[in-house]
């Protein structure tokens, strides 16, 4: 059974062990970091491509951002998704805004013939973890959601899905079309080839930009939390620390 | 605006701790917007569990009936508490900081067309609502206003202390029945599998953790690392940096995106400290870092730290360990 798979990815920074935000607060200070995608979302598209690998069919990956985020677009493609959808947004989408711009995307991809029988997202965004804007999609479209999955089996024509949750596993059964919001576990993603590097350069990439419209969670401002100002306490330097080691977990009484 | 509405999710007896801190961020925000505080409750046992809140200061206790609401079912979820706020057009649905929970108040937002903000730390009144929400794991905060006839979101886990109201309320229970669509239910839980517990210590609830990153340099690395685990009575962990190399699995990562700790101690050895692992040890008491680099963010962010090779001082803390009172 050939499937059609969509993919959303978002594009954001690698902070590293620090966050320093714009003067303006309104931003991560980005000029001396990479990009990436969220973890989950990897997962997604490692999924995506498996799945398509083994039924046949079409991967597509959707990314809403800047113009830069053609690279993590091209990044997917490497990794074996087919072609690409880019909604250019100068400005972050608040999660209801984010969900209509990909819903208006998967509308007009149907209205040219393409319908998707599962949407991929991640269960959270790495940076704004709004939680919402798969479960949205799926309202708009009319179609069942299962979140927070680790394992995806095709199953009589639908999937079955396994969520995580304290003290085991819950299992979902839906039929397709199905939205899927994915975690990082599921699958152990593949690093992209340099013959998959160079085809990704020449896969379809079709851009639109979507009205941003009013957010109802604005923000304001972004704050770096206040760390708790631990001072470090060296116990020591190499092997010879061991003895200082031991005499601090018995101190607090974990030495057994 | 009749009151503010706390989702609380229960184990068929009494809120669980989660919901008890919604409950009182909840109640604050509805003191300060001038209503009462109500609550939703959902799935089997919600009467008994409701029968307990008053000690929150919950006014009224609205008790979802409905045969399709005995499994899980997200989108019957969401359907129920949109349902009942829009029948009483509360000031505020408040969830606690539980994923299920954020789940269906996607789902009730999805329904009402109503902005959501997740795991926020502090919520104050008015149109918009001001709040304060986590973002990248807990590694950074946004201040933003909340739009909305009826304000969503749910309080970050951990964020706010539950304590009880200064007067205890009389809680009155109401049971009502949500309409439910078959399309409400096309997703629910229909069983649940088994994980392999395998009897060791859960990452979740470990009192001590000792973790490897990348400077473990590989599979085998983590064998002193396992040893000191295992004399300590702890668990192992690890950074993504080592489950993307394939040497131990996700369900031993630390961090955003995958376990979140809380030990006595957690001990860190070859973990530079990036933000993502730091939001999944924040919860540690203290933290023990090793590591050869005194420049790595991971020592900054420790109480303690060995500065030396992994490979060196971790086979000489087993070592010590062993040799004490042998
Ligand atoms: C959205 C997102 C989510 C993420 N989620 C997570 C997550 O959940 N968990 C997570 O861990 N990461 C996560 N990451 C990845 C994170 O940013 C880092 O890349 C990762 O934590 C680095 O792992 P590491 O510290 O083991 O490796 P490195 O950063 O390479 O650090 C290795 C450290 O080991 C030290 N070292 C080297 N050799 C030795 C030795 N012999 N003895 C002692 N010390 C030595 C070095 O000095 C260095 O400090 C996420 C990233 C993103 C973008
Ligand atoms: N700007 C975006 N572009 C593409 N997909 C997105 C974007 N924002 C969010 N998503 C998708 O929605 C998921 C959940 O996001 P959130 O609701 O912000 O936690 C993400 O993991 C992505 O799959």
């Amino acid at each position: 059974m050939a499937l059609n798979i969509l993919c959303c990815v978002k594009r954001v920074p690698m902070t590293g062990g620090r966050i320093v935000l714009t003067a303006d607060e309104q931003a991560i200070e980005t000029r001396h970091l990479g990009f990436t995608i969220s973890p989950h979302e990897e997962c997604g598209v490692e999924e995506a491509v498996r799945l398509i690998e083994a039924n046949g069919g079409s991967s597509t990956v959707l990314a809403l951002g800047p113009a830069e985020a053609e690279e993590q677009l091209r990044d997917c493609m490497a990794l074996g998704i087919d072609r690409a959808i880019h909604l250019v947004a100068g400005d972050e989408f608040d999660g209801q805004a984010t969900a209509r711009a990909i819903v208006e995307a998967i509308e007009a991809e149907r209205a040219a013939g393409t319908e998707y029988d599962i949407v991929f997202f991640g269960n959270e965004s790495a940076d704004a973890g709004g939680f919402q804007v798969g479960i949205r999609v799926a309202h708009a479209l009319g179609r069942p959601c299962v979140t927070g999955v680790k394992a995806v089996a095709l199953e009589d024509g639908g999937l079955r899905l396994e969520q995580e949750v304290p003290g085991g596993r819950d299992v979902y059964r839906v039929t397709l079309p199905a939205v899927v919001t994915v975690k990082e576990g599921l699958n152990l993603p593949r690093y992209p080839s340099v013959p998959g590097r160079l085809r990704a350069k020449k896969k379809p990439l079709e851009a639109r930009t979507p009205e941003r419209g009013s957010q109802g969670v604005e923000k304001v401002r972004l704050v770096v939390p206040a760390d708790e100002g631990s001072q470090t306490e060296v116990l020591g330097r190499g092997p010879e620390a061991a003895p200082a080691v031991v005499e601090l977990l018995e101190r607090i009484g974990v030495a057994g | 605006m009749s009151s503010v509405l706390v989702l609380v999710e229960h184990d068929g007896a009494a809120a669980d701790d989660l919901s008890r801190q919604a409950a009182t961020l909840a109640r604050g925000y509805a003191e300060a917007a001038g209503v009462g505080l109500e609550a939703i409750l959902i799935g089997p046992g919600a009467a008994d569990a409701a029968a307990g809140l008053g000690e929150l200061g919950v006014a009224k206790a609205h008790v979802a009936e409905h045969d399709g609401l005995s499994q899980f079912a997200p989108q019957a979820w969401g359907r129920t508490i949109a349902g009942l706020a829009g029948r009483l057009a509360p000031a505020a649905v408040v969830g606690p900081g539980s994923e299920r929970a954020a789940e269906v108040m996607a789902h009730a937002a999805a329904i009402a067309d109503l902005p959501f903000a997740a795991n926020c730390i502090s919520a104050a009144p008015g149109d918009p609502a001001a709040v304060t929400r986590v973002r990248w794991g807990g590694s950074l905060l946004e201040e933003a206003r909340l739009h909305g006839a009826t304000k969503l979101l749910t309080v970050a886990a951990h964020a706010v202390e539950a304590t009880p109201a200064a007067a205890p309320a009389q809680t009155e229970v109401a049971a009502f029945t949500p309409e439910l669509a078959d399309a409400d239910l096309a997703a629910r839980v229909v069983e649940r599998a088994q994980t392999d517990t395998g009897g060791g210590i859960s990452l979740a609830d470990a009192k001590v953790v000792v973790s490897g990153g990348r400077g473990a340099g590989s599979a085998e690395g983590f064998a002193a690392i396992e040893e000191l685990a295992g004399l300590l009575g702890g668990a192992v962990g690890c950074s993504r940096a080592v489950t993307i190399a394939g040497w131990r699995p996700h369900t031993d990562q630390v961090g955003q995106t995958g376990t979140k700790i809380a030990p006595e101690i957690y001990i860190p050895c070859g973990i530079s400290g990036a933000t993502q692992h730091m939001a999944g040890c924040k919860g540690a008491k203290r933290i023990l870092a090793i590591n050869t680099d005194p420049d790595a963010p991971m020592i900054a962010n420790a109480d303690y730290a060995v500065i030396g090779d992994l490979h060196e001082v971790v086979p000489a803390i087993v070592a010590a360990l062993k040799a004490r009172g042998g």
